[in-house]
């Protein structure tokens, strides 16, 4: 059991790699290859089922789904990558301040970031949708900040218990600045709980875009995102249930991807958990 | 107890001030002003200055949040734009919408999640883990919206046993309202019971493995007195974040539900106030999504508290 155990563990890297490996390369394919164009109509095919010609079938346009699949794989990408990527910068640098400042500062930071629980990516997108016009970057913005809280308390976490260690002992006794204990010694070593958080993270974000593309607070109508395509065809499902199948099972195939990863990286750097 | 309740309920206090601070500065950020975005750019200067007269924006803005905050204390969220109505009395009608909605999804999720969580951690080393836990994987990455699409599609347009949206009061007929939530309950409330049911396991697995659990086995007692009786009131704590994570999550899920189901509830109000401009209504309406969130979260470290000495003396 404990061999079948040790290959499921695998297995979730495995899996997970291979699902965002394809996602990666459909939005990658999206650049150099269509079979046609995403976003030209053709009122003769309207939500046909799935064919050699159209092997999704269409949208209520005629739209190819097949061509707007690959394309919305870039929105989801370039909005989660984005936003999860800030959240980590900003989030790991607060939360390593907040730990190896300690004190007062530790308690300031700390509850600064922690605001930012109070607002999840919807309300800090509905937030930023009055002041600015709602889209994609207003989108990657709301997901980063709802998701710099959680990279704060990691990076606080690893930096509290890492700034202990004899070699910082060590480093500090040859005077090395607090500059560069900080960034160069300690938070290195919280890289590994840092980037499972990632994969962890980008699983939530690619659920939050489509959410705020759902909602007409993300991505453009005019440009193919899997939430926009959710969107659109919520208008004719009873017609053809393709244009609402495609892109939900491509949502699931992401999430599920960047969450069998988390943990699969999470297996392989904590063998223990 | 009564320090701990004192300590967290100011570190509340201050996210929900530090909250209504973001609030209030993101809608003074508007770029333009205000009055002109609102009633349109052909609209008279005379309706603009009568209408930043009423959004009190001809004093500045520090003395404008503390008299927002101060009426917002006395549940007064001012006059929307677009209804000409209270925001306080608009949120309150939508509530009865949001609120059976987030609670009836937290109920499913709990009463699913918590005894699968709990056997997968104790069937383990059986096809019964792996099978619970993958589900559970798979679950959590269904978005609650596209699962309400599909429950559409099959419940109502198929077999047309329950309808495809739309809100009857429970006043009006308590049968019809069971109805109208029924999808929407289940579209919101399975997809948390995924993710809540990983988080059971996890914490259950983690009780279990502890010594106590150990004596208690050694001493005779049996699988499902050790169980219920020893490894569950030692991961209620766990299980009570847990609990309180999925209400903030239900709650803000529920805002996209109701896009799919067209209830008229809180989160619907929010995007008709977006398309208004309506920025008293959203002002109200982000202030109590984020003051009700921050309230989940003192409830859940009081509950804390209560369930294990060691974190209220800590």
């Amino acid at each position: 059991m404990a061999r079948a155990r040790k290959l499921i563990k695998r297995a979730n890297l495995i899996v997970g790699a291979v699902l965002v490996g394809t996602v990666v390369a459909a939005a990658l394919l999206s650049f150099v290859w269509l079979p046609t164009n995403p976003l030209s109509m053709n009122f003769a095919s309207q939500l046909k089922p799935p064919s050699a010609a159209f092997p999704l079938g269409t949208d209520h346009f005629g739209r190819d789904l097949l061509s707007r699949l690959l394309v919305g794989a870039r929105s989801t990408l370039y909005v989660g990558v984005i936003a999860v990527g800030l959240a980590l910068s900003v989030g790991s640098v607060l939360g390593a301040l907040a730990g190896y400042l300690g004190g007062v500062a530790d308690e300031v930071i700390m509850r600064v970031v922690d605001v930012a629980y109070a607002f999840p990516a919807i309300l800090m997108a509905l937030l930023l949708a009055a002041v600015y016009q709602p889209g994609t970057l207003t989108a990657m913005i709301a997901i980063g900040i709802a998701t710099v809280p959680v990279f704060g308390r990691i990076a606080r976490a690893s930096v509290l218990s890492l700034k202990e260690r004899e070699y910082v002992e060590a480093g500090r006794a040859l005077g090395v600045n607090h500059g560069r204990l900080l960034f160069r010694h300690i938070l290195p070593g919280a890289v590994g709980p840092l980037v499972v958080q990632g994969s962890l993270s980008l699983a939530v974000a690619v659920l939050a875009e489509a959410a705020l593309s759902f909602l007409g607070l993300g991505t453009p109508p005019d440009v193919p995102s899997w939430g926009n395509m959710l969107r659109e065809a919520q208008g004719f499902m009873t017609m053809s249930p393709y244009p609402a199948l495609v892109p939900g099972l491509a949502i699931v195939w992401t999430v599920l991807g960047w969450s069998l990863l988390g943990d699969g990286l999470r297996d392989w750097w904590d063998p223990r958990g | 107890m009564l320090a701990f309740t004192i300590r967290r309920f100011i570190t509340a206090l201050i996210s929900v001030w530090l909250a209504s601070l973001v609030v209030f500065s993101a809608i003074i950020a508007v770029p333009g002003d205000p009055a002109a975005i609102i009633l349109g750019l052909n609209s008279s200067p005379t309706a603009r200055a009568a209408l930043s007269a009423k959004l009190g924006l001809d004093v500045p803005a520090p003395q404008r949040y503390v008299r927002w905050l101060g009426n917002a204390l006395k549940g007064d969220l001012g006059e929307s734009i677009n209804y000409q109505q209270p925001v306080a009395k608009l949120i309150g009608a939508r509530l009865q919408v949001s609120v059976p909605l987030a609670l009836g999804a937290a109920l499913v999720a709990t009463l699913l999640a918590i005894p699968l969580g709990i056997l997968a951690a104790m069937k383990r080393g059986t096809l019964m883990d792996p099978l619970v836990t993958t589900l559970s994987q798979v679950g959590a990455a269904v978005p609650s919206f596209w699962l309400g699409l599909i429950f559409i599609l099959y419940f109502a347009v198929q077999l047309k046993v329950l309808p495809a949206g739309g809100f009857t009061p429970f006043g009006t007929d308590p049968v019809k309202w069971f109805k109208g939530l029924v999808l929407p309950v289940l579209a919101l409330g399975l997809g948390q019971a995924a993710v809540m049911t990983r988080m059971t396991r996890a914490a259950m697995l983690d009780v279990l493995s502890q010594d106590f659990v150990r004596t208690a086995k050694a001493k005779g007692v049996g699988p499902r007195s050790v169980v219920l009786k020893h490894a569950l009131r030692n991961g209620m704590v766990t299980i009570i974040t847990i609990l309180g994570l999925s209400l903030t999550n239900v709650f803000i899920g529920s805002i996209v539900i109701e896009q799919v189901f067209a209830l008229p509830g809180m989160g619907r109000l929010a995007l008709t106030a977006i398309g208004t401009r309506d920025f008293p209504l959203l002002q109200g309406e982000i202030l109590v999504y984020a003051a009700t969130i921050v309230a989940l979260g003192f409830l859940v470290d009081l509950s804390y508290g209560l369930l294990d000495p060691r974190i209220r003396y800590a």
